[in-house]
């Protein structure tokens, strides 16, 4: 196996001779897994669920300001994979987490790193829209008070509404009840929250799985806006959604493996694992 | 075969079917049973009522609801209910002062901050408190509590109305802490991971979406708790006296409306005397107000009930 044919090898000054030795082991994925301009960087990541070890060894580097899928069947780890770049995990109370992963080249499970400051930098969208039960302003002025960015809260909700996508629609109901949206509005309404405090990267597990078609392509042309102003990294079940808006593609299989990791088309037209490629096909998952 | 044959184990040939046949007076059993507690609230309503009917025969209803002098039974008579509404009144309030704060704090902490094993074993203790007998406060409050009001403020006297409300306080903490627990335990924890992936803070996913969310729940608990307050009998009979007063200063003794009930049940006065019917009186009054108060618990929990979903 050739680890890197999948494509020209992107070289950047954190690229250090450990890492390709490393990745020479059984864990590294195929394809090219090195990128330009990495903002988040796992390195050996394990996460165990208990006993359980739900991620093994996982080498990845995410890009700056594009959109990175992660998909797999259901079980692979991609969810608790994206869950571990914010510290979501920190919250279930029996996972524990092995390795590095770093954020700007800073471990972000290093001791002196404050997990809620982390997340005021890493936004996250999730499976079901879940508006808090108050107002959609309100909703969206939550992440801006908590974090105390609470000046002109009015100019910055309006502008994150905007931004997702959700502005014109909700402009003269504002003080009405998030809960009375749609389902698709509600998972703007998510998003838009997610942006008003202006984080760096948002994370999105499986934004649309709970939508329908039309509210679906809705969320996916605005995640491929919002990647010229963030990182996006997003957990799909939906192969054909990875492929229309994402740059890049992390597989994931079997129990916690990257298997391979590409720009979308390399690996939706010439993966390098058969495994990858019967993923991709339909043949199992 | 023919079809009647083919058919003949599932068709009943013209009898009842088997749910019928052996079910029938079960249904009945169960609802007699039903009917019980029904008839029970039916029957002691219409008790007070008849009661007070022959009581507002003699007082009028304007002296009852605004006089400030309560005494049915002892001479120069005075027939207003206001200083045995205020001993209530301090007695609910004093006691929601202490068991709104205490227990709404001990309800988030064990639904957002204690471990499981902590809960485990909190959550039922608490929850024995409110199975120990109320005389059992009100001895409590006697022996322990007014000795220490005592101690600070010397000139109290044995029964005084802040030892009542601060054993009634303690009594339904278990009430607040509890079924608060219960309403934020029940938000679903998609709204906690959404605050936290905000970069919030476990007091502010605790205080900005947990509480806010199961707040109709909370409320419920408060106002239920507030009515049992209002109900409170013996605890209180023994703890603030009976001296029907309107006072402000809570370490003078008062009366509540239950502790007049108990005063006059376990006198000598004869049955169709004044004394006798004010009783009627006092206790449909305080059946109207635990009723409105339980009244608004429903309302507010079904007006805003699951909200979040």
């Amino acid at each position: 196996m050739t680890a890197n044919a999948g494509g020209p090898r992107t070289v950047s000054k954190s690229e250090t001779d450990d890492f390709r030795s490393e990745t020479e082991q059984e864990d590294a994925p195929l394809g090219t897994p090195r990128v330009a301009d990495p903002v988040i960087e796992s390195r050996d990541l394990d996460v165990y669920y208990g006993d359980e070890q739900a991620l093994h060894g996982i080498h990845m580097e995410i890009p700056e300001r594009k959109v990175t899928a992660l998909i797999g069947p259901s079980g692979c780890g991609k969810s608790t994979f994206l869950r571990s770049i914010n510290r979501m995990n920190d919250l279930i109370e029996i996972a524990r987490v092995d390795g590095e992963l770093s954020f700007h080249g800073k471990n972000v499970y290093d001791d002196d790193v404050d997990p809620v400051a982390l997340r005021r930098k890493i936004g996250m969208v999730f499976q079901k829209p879940n508006p808090f039960p108050k107002s959609i302003y309100d909703n969206v002025a939550y992440g801006l008070r908590v974090q105390g960015k609470a000046d002109d809260v009015d100019e910055q909700v309006h502008t994150a509404l905007e931004r997702a996508a959700l502005l014109d629609e909700v402009e003269d109901q504002l003080d009405s009840s998030g809960l009375d949206l749609s389902g698709g509005q509600q998972q703007r309404l998510c998003i838009a929250r997610a942006i008003a405090p202006d984080p760096e990267v948002i994370l999105m597990d499986e934004p649309a799985s709970a939508l329908d078609p039309v509210a679906t392509s809705k969320i996916e042309d605005l995640v491929e806006e919002l990647a010229e102003e963030y990182t996006v990294v997003i957990v799909t079940h939906n192969m054909q959604q990875a492929a229309r808006i994402s740059d890049k593609t992390a597989v994931f299989l079997t129990g916690g493996h990257l298997v391979e990791f590409d720009d979308t088309n390399k690996i939706f037209e010439n993966p390098e694992s058969d495994r990858v490629e019967d993923y991709i096909t339909g043949k199992f998952g | 075969m023919s079809q009647a044959e083919e058919t003949a184990e599932i068709t009943t040939g013209g009898a009842r079917g088997i749910d019928d046949r052996k079910n029938a007076a079960i249904r009945y059993v169960f609802f007699s049973c039903a009917l019980v507690t029904v008839l029970t609230t039916l029957g002691i309503i219409l008790v007070l009522i008849q009661g007070s009917v022959e009581f507002f025969q003699q007082v009028s209803i304007l002296e009852y609801l605004t006089g400030t002098e309560w005494s049915p039974v002892i001479r120069p008579r005075s027939y207003g209910v206001l200083p045995l509404v205020w001993g209530t009144l301090i007695i609910t309030v004093g006691s929601a002062l202490i068991a709104i704060p205490i227990g709404t704090a001990t309800a988030i902490y064990l639904s957002e901050y204690a471990d499981p094993q902590v809960r485990k074993i909190v959550k039922p203790t608490l929850e024995i408190l409110a199975g120990i007998p109320t005389i059992v406060y009100g001895f409590f409050a006697l022996s322990f509590i007014t000795p220490i009001i005592q101690y600070f403020v010397p000139d109290t006297g044995t029964f005084n109305a802040a030892a009542g409300a601060i054993v009634v306080g303690i009594m339904i903490i278990p009430m607040v802490s509890s079924l608060s627990e219960d309403a934020m335990s029940a938000v679903p924890d998609d709204l906690r991971n959404a605050a936290y992936g905000l970069g919030a803070t476990k007091f502010e996913v605790s205080t900005r979406v947990v509480v806010p969310a199961s707040l109709s729940g909370v409320i419920a608990s408060y106002i239920l708790a507030l009515s049992r307050a209002i109900g409170e009998t013996m605890a209180v009979t023994l703890a603030a006296g009976m001296s029907p007063q309107i006072t402000t200063d809570p370490f003078e003794p008062i009366q509540t409306m239950t502790a007049y009930m108990v005063q006059i049940g376990i006198s000598d006065v004869s049955v169709g005397s004044i004394g006798y019917q004010s009783l009627f009186a006092v206790g449909l009054t305080l059946f109207a107000m635990t009723l409105s108060m339980n009244l608004i618990s429903l309302w507010i929990k079904s007006r805003y009930r699951e909200e979040y979903q």
